[in-house]
């Protein structure tokens, strides 16, 4: 008998039943919530007189519609400036309060992007099956855990009764094989990825990212990687559980202690594909063919190496991608045959659930050390990840050293990766950004993304158009 | 749950492969905290010359004439026949909200990404996969005819053309059963109730740290 796939296990041990039509009824043991994607399930809920199944399995933060600014923060929920936005904040507050649901609040120090405080706190566990109305959870499956966005009729039901209905997803297996080279980080090898089995080559699929690349990727860079999951179609992405897995959970707060991590060790450790695990699809890369990546179109499948080109569209055969590429271009104000190198910038966003961990603020602080941000340059945003991420930042001084170069310190949040606050790109502007969507008017009305690592924004910000990071003495 | 059995109407062609979340609802219409109101702005950036804001009017904002659901022929339309990947990125449920409060209440396409589809149940909106070939003559029918419409019948599973030509989809009896009826799903799920209870107990036994909070 072949073994078993990580998602195998994952959705066996999950399993309450398999119905009579062909779907399965899958138990959810942590759900995050967060004020965008919640106000109309919390109001089924009232309409329909049901309360959550198990409150204590559900945990609350406001993170895609907060204000970044210091000014507003420091005055908590009554310092936003947009009345819709801070209707929608305190109608997560109230509900809450209501269902009987724990959140971190605006100005809880703890508080920061769902994603990126799950896991930060201990309450992301290997394991577990996670959902929230966001469809970057699959970030949480860097840790183990099977981990997927829905819709808010889902979180409802989530809600109500802990199950989601669902049909099993084909096993996928990428592996990116050898070491990875100097300056390469995991942001490359996600955006290389995307650009190989492109935007829905992952549809259907719950991915399992594995190879000596991904094991050598710290649990923050494993993070990035199936965060964007997403982005190549698979709603689900996972790394089988390791050492640093467990070292990275063990001592958060919301991690069992004691006897009961004994028990959770011992069960995790088991959490891994088993050898002769059968795929129904395996892609393989090559680490060492990766460089850093540069996206230049308006899907995250269109990415370029930093030292290549806009694409031709006249080079495709296929007429949609043709069409697709034409249109891309148009967007972006670019000319095929442009270098990477010689697109002009006028903004830097380094931030997100993709990468605005402590990881991350080191990489980007390490490049624009001692050196400013080009003129060229109308505001680069530092955004961090949580309250915590920022507190660490600040204790090791990357805060002075992004002010120095003339970038901004803002308060944590989603910010410009979907720009709902005022943090926003202008139409036809160029911005090198570290999020995980290049969509039209994702990050503003005509703005014009390119997806990029923490390294290569940084670097960005410093000339005022792309460079290669690995050319940039540290 | 709103019904889906049949529907025959008119059919917007949208030529693009890959239309993400964002494009179909962008994000600053995501404040409202109700499931209605979002059709006056479906495709909101391709379908205005300007930005839009949440809760402004939309009867005097500048219409894209090259955006091809502003185009007379195709006022009133209920069925979108779209390209590949139809609905790919963010799970925002606003999507089919907003193509259901505009009149939408049937999608074709050649394949969707599977967070929009489940969200599409949930609303009553059929979603039909057809293959790459049969899409093409049907962007090409619809372009070339004007008025042209199409009739699609649920329990048959087939749509009919202006000329009489059948076409068959396939659809999962699971959402088949749920779109004819108009089902709660939570209230399905909850006739489960035992079963999940019953998981539960055994599960909280072999994990017993996922049940006790630390904080």
């Amino acid at each position: 008998m072949s073994g078993k796939t990580l998602y195998d296990k994952l959705w066996e041990s999950h399993l309450v039943k398999n119905q009579d039509d062909g779907t399965s009824l899958i138990y959810i043991d942590l759900h995050f919530l967060h004020e965008v994607t919640s106000p109309q399930a919390f109001e089924g809920l009232r309409i329909a007189g049901r309360r959550p199944w198990r409150a204590d399995a559900n945990m609350a933060t406001p993170d895609h519609n907060v204000p970044t600014t210091t000014d507003e923060r420091s005055r908590g929920v009554e310092g936003i400036i947009d009345p819709v936005s801070k209707i929608q904040v305190k109608s997560l507050d109230s509900n809450c309060l209501e269902f009987g649901i724990d959140e971190f609040e605006i100005d809880d120090p703890r508080h920061g992007i769902v994603h990126v405080i799950g896991p930060e706190q201990g309450r992301t566990l290997p394991g577990m099956t996670i959902v929230c109305g966001d469809s970057h959870t699959s970030t949480h499956g860097a840790l183990g855990a099977l981990a997927h966005g829905i819709g808010t009729s889902e979180v409802e039901h989530v809600l109500a009764t802990q199950c989601l209905v669902q049909k099993k997803a084909k096993n996928m297996l990428v592996s990116v094989n050898g070491q990875l080279k100097p300056g390469i980080t995991a942001k490359d090898v996600v955006l290389a990825i995307i650009g190989h089995i492109g935007t829905a080559g992952g549809t259907g699929y719950t991915i399992e990212f594995g190879g000596d690349a991904i094991r050598s990727l710290s649990v923050e860079g494993r993070m990035t990687v199936c965060n964007m999951a997403i982005e190549a179609g698979a709603r689900a992405g996972i790394v089988a559980v390791d050492e640093k897995t467990i070292d990275y959970v063990k001592g958060r707060p919301f991690a069992p202690k004691g006897e009961l991590w004994n028990q959770a060790e011992a069960a995790w450790r088991a959490l891994v594909s088993d050898e002769g695990a059968e795929f129904d699809a395996v892609v393989n890369l090559e680490a060492a063919d990766i460089v850093p990546q540069v996206s230049w179109g308006t899907s995250p499948e269109m990415v370029a190496p930093v030292n290549g080109y806009v694409p031709n569209p006249a080079d495709l055969t296929n007429e949609s991608k043709r069409n697709n590429y034409q249109q891309a271009l148009k967007y972006m104000g670019l000319e095929a045959g442009t270098a990477i190198k010689d697109i002009m910038l006028d903004r830097v966003f380094i931030g997100s659930c993709t990468n605005s961990r402590i990881e991350d603020l080191r990489a980007a602080a390490a490049v624009v050390k001692g050196r400013k941000v080009a003129d060229n340059i109308k505001e680069a945003l530092v955004v961090p990840g949580s309250g915590l991420v920022k507190a660490q930042a600040e204790l090791e001084g990357l805060d002075k050293i992004f002010t120095e170069a003339g970038l901004q310190w803002r308060e944590p949040g989603c910010s410009m990766c979907l720009a709902m606050n005022a943090d926003q790109l202008g139409e036809g502007e160029h911005c090198a950004s570290t999020s995980n969507r290049n969509f039209e008017g994702r990050q503003g009305f005509g703005g014009r993304t390119h997806l990029v690592s923490p390294a290569m924004a940084a670097a960005a910000a410093v000339h005022g158009h792309f460079v290669d990071v690995r050319e940039i003495e540290l | 749950m709103k019904k889906f059995i049949s529907e025959d109407g008119l059919v917007l062609p949208l030529d693009r492969s890959n239309v993400d979340t964002d494009y179909i609802i962008p994000k600053q219409f995501l404040k409202s905290i109700k499931r209605t109101g979002f059709g006056k702005n479906l495709f909101d950036e391709a379908r205005y010359l300007d930005k839009g804001l949440p809760d402004a009017d939309c009867s005097d904002r500048p219409i894209n004439p090259d955006f091809v659901m502003n185009q007379a022929r195709y006022a009133g339309v209920s069925i979108l026949l779209a390209r590949e990947n139809f609905g790919c990125g963010s799970s925002r449920e606003h999507a089919p909200w907003a193509l259901d409060d505009y009149g939408f209440r049937c999608v074709i396409a050649p394949s969707y990404a599977d967070i929009f589809f489940n969200n599409c149940v949930k609303n009553g909106i059929l979603l039909i996969v057809l293959e790459e070939n049969i899409i093409e003559k049907l962007f090409a029918d619809t372009f070339q005819n004007e008025g042209y419409r199409l009739a699609v019948d649920l329990p048959s599973q087939t749509i009919t053309t202006p000329d009489g030509e059948k076409i068959p989809f396939e659809i999962e009896d699971s959402r088949k059963n749920i779109l004819l009826n108009g089902l709660d799903d939570i209230s399905m799920t909850l006739q489960n109730e035992q079963d999940i209870q019953g998981f539960e107990a055994s599960w909280k036994q072999k994990s017993p740290w996922l049940f006790s909070r630390i904080n």
